[in-house]
């Protein structure tokens, strides 16, 4: 029970406490200390009716005793009045508005480093702890920990907002915020798969969806992680190895998701707003079907490029072009994009299409080349596989 | 939240140099409308870093020597004070500055208060 608060309730505490007391750093350690009292009061006494108020109530109190315990704040007494500006009532009456956005907002805010800001997201909305970010980034903890408290301070004395940002500055920001969401998910789709960052960032784009309603890239979002998500188990089998979609099985998709998927990207097209999310998102709906319609992939390929221009982007689309056209017309799309030389992709790609033309020995050549430059073991295997086939 | 805008002119001062006086004077003007917004409380365009003089007390002994106290490109060519509830409000600020799109750049940070 208690789990299931904490992940809830959790951020909405942090998220409200950060605001009006101007300290991030403050308000998770007073939240961590309302988790610590229910941790023993709740097995005592049951769970209360209203679990979010009671933790910012008793948060509240937390927050006043450190201020109090604290000789050396200069601002005690301003701090004081702020944390009793709090609601002080825990019973089941009492409603405690849902401030993520605002927290993610300011996690994503540009004053702060692109490379922390997905750490401090995990952090400060997901309630990751900082040993858990440090294994899912690589990073050293005392790296990491020294980042988080730097970006927490920056917050509190460069007065970076927690708001939602007014219009004049939203699509921008917008755009860091979602942007954090994916690479969150990215970091956890493996291979090797962490299923808790997947499962954070579809929980994160879920929430930036139900509070941004009319943002039609906030839905599309949504709609990309959980069709990639639906395909999690399916892309990498028992032993450890990517698999590729033809030869998925699709018994170990998760059809609530591709459902879910779905009705999120039918949300996203009906606000008529297209982006680049909606349009991955549409795409990878098209995956799930039994006859793959490649044509139209590589349309909306094309059309993705336009948006959000990208070498990446056309590589797929050639893929897409060769699947529709025969890989001749593939193979001249892959030569003719410059700059993914040290990419191991545009290697496996232009291998396998040579593979379908019969060019065996140009085809090895590009496996070795991909092999090289794979980033993972998973990655390196699935090739080696190819190259002795 | 008290601000301190820090214009670091690099190549904006040569450029401004080469423009015809109409442009010159329209630049005057953005800048003098800055010191005229509601939240602006101070500022100061200062002469050219070869005007510097760089004083140290070593020992007791005052050294003053000929130059800035660092060689280098980036010169602070002049600054503003500016009060405003967030960051976002003086980035906006920062970015009207015109030195910012003239090959310069405007460093914000935020001041001690007490």
């Amino acid at each position: 029970m208690i789990d299931r608060v904490y992940r809830d309730e959790r951020a909405k505490a942090v998220a409200i406490l950060g605001r009006v007391l101007g300290d991030l750093d403050l308000a998770e350690d007073a939240v961590q200390d309302a988790f610590v009292r229910a941790a023993e009061r709740w097995k005592r006494d049951g769970t209360p009716r209203n679990p979010g108020a009671w933790i910012v109530a008793t948060a509240r109190n937390a927050a006043i005793d450190r201020i109090r315990r604290e000789q050396a704040f200069a601002r005690k007494a301003e701090l004081l009045a702020r944390a009793e500006e709090l609601p002080d009532d825990g019973d089941e009456e009492a409603t405690i508005p849902d401030e993520r956005l605002e927290l993610i907002f300011a996690c994503c805010h540009p004053a702060l480093a692109v490379e922390v800001q997905v750490p401090l997201t995990l952090s400060l909305v997901s309630g990751l702890t900082t040993p858990e970010i440090a294994r899912a980034f690589l990073l050293p903890e005392p790296t990491l920990a020294q980042r988080l408290v730097r970006a927490k301070r920056k917050i509190r004395d460069a007065g970076i907002p927690l708001r939602v940002p007014p219009e004049h500055l939203l699509p921008e920001r917008l755009r860091a915020v979602l942007a954090t969401i994916y690479l969150v998910f990215n970091a956890g789709y493996g291979p090797p798969v962490r299923r808790e960052l997947c499962g954070e960032a579809v929980r994160m784009a879920a929430v930036l969806a139900t509070l941004m309603p009319d943002e039609a890239e906030a839905h599309g979002l949504h709609a990309l992680l959980l069709l990639h998500d639906a395909r999690r188990d399916a892309r990498v089998s028992p032993q450890g190895e990517l698999v590729l979609l033809a030869d998925q099985d699709r018994g170990l998709w998760d059809e609530d998701e591709i459902v879910q998927g779905r009705a999120a990207l039918e949300r996203a097209l009906a606000l008529r707003s297209p982006g680049p999310y909606q349009l991955q998102a549409a795409i990878a709906s098209l995956h799930f079907e039994s006859e793959t319609d490649w044509e139209q992939i590589a349309l909306l390929y094309a059309r993705l490029g336009e948006l959000a221009p990208s070498p990446v982007v056309e590589l797929n689309r050639a893929v897409a072009v060769a699947m529709a056209h025969g890989p001749d017309e593939g193979l001249a799309l892959v030569d003719s994009l410059g700059g993914l030389d040290g990419y191991h992709l545009w290697h496996s790609t232009r291998a396998q299409l040579l593979s379908r033309l019969d060019r065996e020995n140009e085809a090895r050549r590009e496996y070795e080349r991909a092999l090289e430059l794979a980033p993972s073991d998973v990655e390196r295997r699935f090739l080696r596989d190819r190259l002795q086939s | 939240m008290q601000y301190a805008l820090l214009i670091y002119s690099n190549d904006a001062q040569d450029r401004f140099a080469e423009l015809p006086d109409a442009e010159q004077q329209s630049i005057m003007r953005e800048y003098f409308a800055i010191n005229e917004l509601p939240g602006t409380f101070g500022g100061a365009q200062l002469q050219s870093a070869a005007t510097a003089t760089t004083v140290r007390v070593q020992n007791g002994e005052t050294l003053a020597t000929d130059g800035p106290f660092a060689e280098t490109k980036e010169v602070l060519g002049g600054f503003y004070l500016f009060e405003a509830d967030d960051i976002d409000a003086a980035l906006d600020v920062a970015a009207r500055i015109p030195a910012a799109r003239m090959g310069g750049s405007v460093e914000v940070r935020p001041i001690v208060e007490r």
